[in-house]
C-alpha cells in the first residue's frame, strides 16, 4: 500500500475554495450546537470525569468485563463469537450469514465494519448489503468511503445528493430540496428493511452486568434493521464494554450533547434478545486494540466513544475534509488511532494538527488528544520515519531553540531583516506555509524584551 | 488457542490501564422546578410535542390529533377493543400498513424528552418504527429529572429490548438540514395522563 499522505489530499480539497469554507462553516455550527448543550448542564465538567472513570476502570478490568459480558449474553440466548482480526470478523459473519441463507442485509452505521471492510467482503460472496443510514447510503451510492463518523456525507452538497439519487432512484434531477430527498429514500429503504433476510448493527455500548447493547440512532434504521429480519447481528470492538447498566447514564447524556449538541439520540435502543422465533448474534473484535493498553502514551485513546466531537472543533479537519485522513476515523482522535497502528502508512496524520488542544477540551471522555498527537511525532522522528525535509527542519529547530543567544540574535536579525525583503522573495514555491498565508507584522521588540521592561501584565 | 484466549491474553499483557474504582450516582444529576415543564421544553426542542389530558378522554384526543389515520393500533389494555390489536399478528412485517401506533410509555425523563418503552405485553418491538406516527402514552406522576433516576427505574431481568424515544425520528445528513421522519414515525405525542 501506498503512504498516505494528508497533506496532498488536503490540498484537493481546499482547492475548492467555497466548498472549504462551507465545510468549514457547516461544522462549526455543530460545535457550537454542542457547546450550548454542554452548557445547559450545569454538572457537565462532573460528567467528563465520571465518564473518564468508568472507562479507565473498565479498561484496567477489560479481561474480566469482556467475560463478565459473555457470560450474561450467553445466558439470555445471545450468540457471542470472538474476533481476533478483521479477517476473522469478516469470515464469523460471513459463516452466520451463510447458516441463515441470507441473501440481504440491510446494515445501520458501525465504523468497526467500516474499519473491517464487511460491506466488499460480503459483495463478493453474493450477498447485498445495504446500509441504512441515510448519510451512509448517499455515500455507499456514491462509492465513497464516510466522510465523517457522524455525519457521513458532510462533505456532500444537496446538489450532489440530488444528483446521486437521480441515477440511482429517478428522482427529480433539479430536486435538491432536503425532505423531498429523505422521503425518496425513506421509501427505498422501507423496501429494503421489508425483504431483508437480516439486520446488522454496530454497537455503542455493550453492558457486562446485563449482557445487552446499546444502540444509538436519530433515524431509527437500526431498530428498523434489527426488529423485522429473524436475524440481528451486532459487532463491536472489545473497547465498546461498560460494567453496569447504571453507567449508561454517564454516557447516554454525554454522547448525543457532544456529537450534535442533541440532549439524545431519538432512540436509544437496548438489545437484549432477538426478536420472537428470531437470533441474536454478538461478534466482538480486537483488530489491534487490546495493544494500546500497554502504551502509557496511548491507552487513553481505547475510551472514545465516537461522538466526532473533536473532529467538528478541529481546525484543521474543518478545512481539509474526513477524506483527507485515508483513515476509516477521520479527525484527531484518526490520526492517533491510524498512528499508532501503522505508523509508517499513517506518518503524516500526526502533524495534521496546530496543537490547540481544542479536541482534547471537547472531549466527553477527557482524551488527551493533542498530546498523543504531539507524542506521535517524536515517535515518529525517533522511528526514523519522517520525511528528510521535517527531519532537518526539527533538528534545525532543536538546535536554535537549545541555544538561549543563538535564538536572541536570530530573533533580533529576522525582525530587522524580513520588513526588508519584498514579498516575492519570501513567497516562493518552497515555502509551502505561504501559500494561502501572510507573515504578521514584525514587532520591534521580542517577549523577553518587553518582559524585562516591564511592559507585559503579570498577573 | 482460540480467538477468545488470545485476545483476553493480549489485555492481560502489561496492561498499563490504572483502575480508579467506579463512580456512584446518589442524588446526582439536573433537578427542575417543573419536570413536566421542562419535558414539554425538551420534547419540542427534538420536534416532538406533549400534552396533558383526564385518562377518560384519550380515545377522544387521539382521534382529534389524527383524524384521518384509518389503521390504528394500540397496545394499551384501556383501547385494545378500539384499535388494531398487533400481538394477534405472527409477523411483524404486516405491520407495515399501520398509520399510527399507540403504545405505553413506562416514564419520561424531563432532561432529554426522552420516554422509556419496554413493555412485556408488546409482541412486536417492530410496531414503534414501522408505523407512520406515533403516540406514547404516560402518566403523568412518572416523569424522573435526569438520565440517573432513570436508569435506576430499569431493569433487564424479563426483558429483551427496550428503548429511550425522544421525539419522532429524524435525519440531518443532507446539508445539516432537519428532516422529521427518516425511517421511523414522521411525527410524534406524548400524551401524559392526569
Amino acid at each position: 500500500m501506498s503512504i498516505h499522505n494528508h497533506p496532498k489530499k488536503a490540498k484537493e480539497f481546499v482547492s475548492n475554495d467555497e466548498r472549504m469554507h462551507w465545510h468549514d462553516k457547516a461544522l462549526w455550527f455543530v460545535r457550537e450546537k454542542r457547546d450550548k448543550a454542554s452548557k445547559s448542564i450545569p454538572e457537565w465538567e462532573k460528567l467528563r470525569e465520571y465518564a473518564q472513570q468508568i472507562k479507565t476502570h473498565t479498561m484496567a478490568n477489560l479481561d474480566k468485563y469482556l467475560l463478565e459480558f459473555e457470560e450474561n449474553a450467553t445466558k439470555r440466548g445471545i450468540k457471542v463469537h470472538f474476533a481476533k482480526d478483521a479477517k476473522e470478523h469478516n469470515e464469523i459473519v460471513y459463516n452466520i450469514l451463510k447458516e441463515h441463507q441470507v441473501k440481504k442485509v440491510v446494515k445501520s452505521k458501525s465504523m468497526l465494519t467500516e474499519e473491517c471492510h464487511l460491506n466488499p467482503f460480503l459483495e463478493k460472496k453474493g450477498i447485498e448489503v445495504v446500509d441504512t443510514d441515510l448519510g451512509e447510503r448517499i455515500v455507499q451510492f456514491r462509492k465513497e468511503p464516510p466522510s465523517h463518523i457522524v455525519l457521513p456525507a458532510i462533505h456532500l452538497k444537496k446538489e450532489d445528493v440530488a444528483k446521486t439519487f437521480h441515477k440511482e432512484l429517478g428522482t427529480d434531477e433539479n430536486n435538491s430540496d432536503p425532505t423531498y430527498l429523505t422521503r425518496a429514500a425513506r421509501e427505498h429503504l422501507r423496501g429494503k428493511f421489508l425483504e431483508a433476510d437480516a439486520g446488522i448493527t454496530g454497537v455503542n455500548f455493550a453492558i457486562a452486568n446485563t449482557g445487552g447493547v446499546v444502540v444509538c440512532t436519530n433515524e431509527g434504521n437500526a431498530d428498523m434493521g434489527s426488529s423485522l429480519p429473524k436475524l440481528h447481528i451486532a459487532c463491536m470492538g472489545i473497547e465498546k464494554i461498560i460494567p453496569r447498566l447504571q453507567d449508561l447514564s454517564i454516557f447516554t447524556r454525554l454522547l448525543a450533547r457532544s456529537a450534535t449538541g442533541q440532549p439524545i439520540t431519538t432512540y436509544t435502543s437496548h438489545y437484549h434478545g432477538a426478536i420472537e422465533n428470531g437470533e441474536m448474534h454478538i461478534v466482538i473484535v480486537d483488530n489491534n486494540r487490546a495493544n494500546f493498553l500497554s502504551s502509557n502514551k496511548y491507552k487513553k485513546a481505547l475510551n472514545c466513544i465516537r461522538c466526532g466531537a473533536c473532529m467538528n472543533t478541529c481546525p484543521v479537519y474543518r478545512r481539509s475534509g474526513g477524506h483527507s485522513y485515508d483513515y476509516v476515523i477521520p479527525g484527531p482522535i484518526g490520526s492517533s488511532l491510524a498512528t499508532f497502528r501503522d505508523p509508517k502508512l499513517h506518518k503524516t496524520l500526526s502533524f495534521a494538527c496546530s496543537l490547540c488542544g481544542s479536541c482534547s477540551n471537547v472531549c466527553p471522555v477527557k482524551i488527551d488528544l493533542d498530546s498523543q498527537l504531539y507524542n506521535h511525532r517524536q515517535d515518529l522522528y525517533e522511528k526514523n520515519i519522517i520525511s528528510t525535509k521535517k527531519r532537518v527542519v526539527m533538528k534545525l529547530s532543536v538546535w536554535v531553540l537549545n541555544s538561549p543567544i543563538l535564538f536572541s540574535i536570530l530573533g533580533k536579525i529576522t525582525r530587522k531583516i524580513v520588513p526588508l525583503i519584498p514579498k516575492k522573495i519570501i513567497y516562493n514555491r518552497f515555502n509551502i506555509w505561504g501559500k494561502q498565508r501572510d507573515i504578521p507584522n514584525m514587532p520591534t521588540k521580542s517577549f523577553k524584551e518587553l518582559y524585562k521592561e516591564g511592559s507585559i501584565d503579570v498577573k | 488457542m482460540s480467538s477468545k484466549e488470545k485476545i483476553l491474553k493480549e489485555i492481560r499483557k502489561n496492561n498499563l490501564a490504572k483502575d480508579m474504582g467506579l463512580p456512584a450516582y446518589i442524588n446526582f444529576g439536573i433537578k427542575f422546578e417543573n419536570p413536566y415543564k421542562t419535558f414539554c421544553e425538551m420534547i419540542q426542542s427534538v420536534g416532538g410535542d406533549a400534552i396533558c389530558i383526564k385518562e377518560e378522554s384519550l380515545y377522544d384526543t387521539i382521534k382529534k390529533l389524527y383524524p384521518n389515520e384509518n389503521n390504528i393500533a394500540s397496545n394499551l389494555e384501556e383501547l385494545k377493543e378500539k384499535f388494531l390489536d398487533t400481538n394477534l399478528e405472527n409477523d411483524p412485517h404486516n405491520l407495515n400498513t399501520v398509520d399510527l401506533a399507540i403504545v405505553k410509555g413506562e416514564f419520561a425523563v424531563a432532561e432529554n424528552g426522552a420516554v422509556w418503552v419496554s413493555n412485556k405485553s408488546n409482541r412486536h418491538r417492530a410496531l414503534y418504527f414501522i408505523a407512520q406516527n406515533i403516540i406514547l402514552v404516560v402518566k403523568k406522576e412518572d416523569i424522573v429529572n435526569n438520565m440517573h433516576e432513570a436508569y435506576e427505574k430499569i431493569d433487564f431481568d424479563d426483558l429483551t429490548y427496550g428503548v429511550f424515544v425522544s421525539g419522532p425520528s429524524k435525519t440531518a445528513d443532507i446539508e445539516q438540514s432537519l428532516v422529521i421522519g427518516a425511517h421511523g414515525p414522521k411525527s410524534g405525542y406524548v400524551i401524559f395522563l392526569e
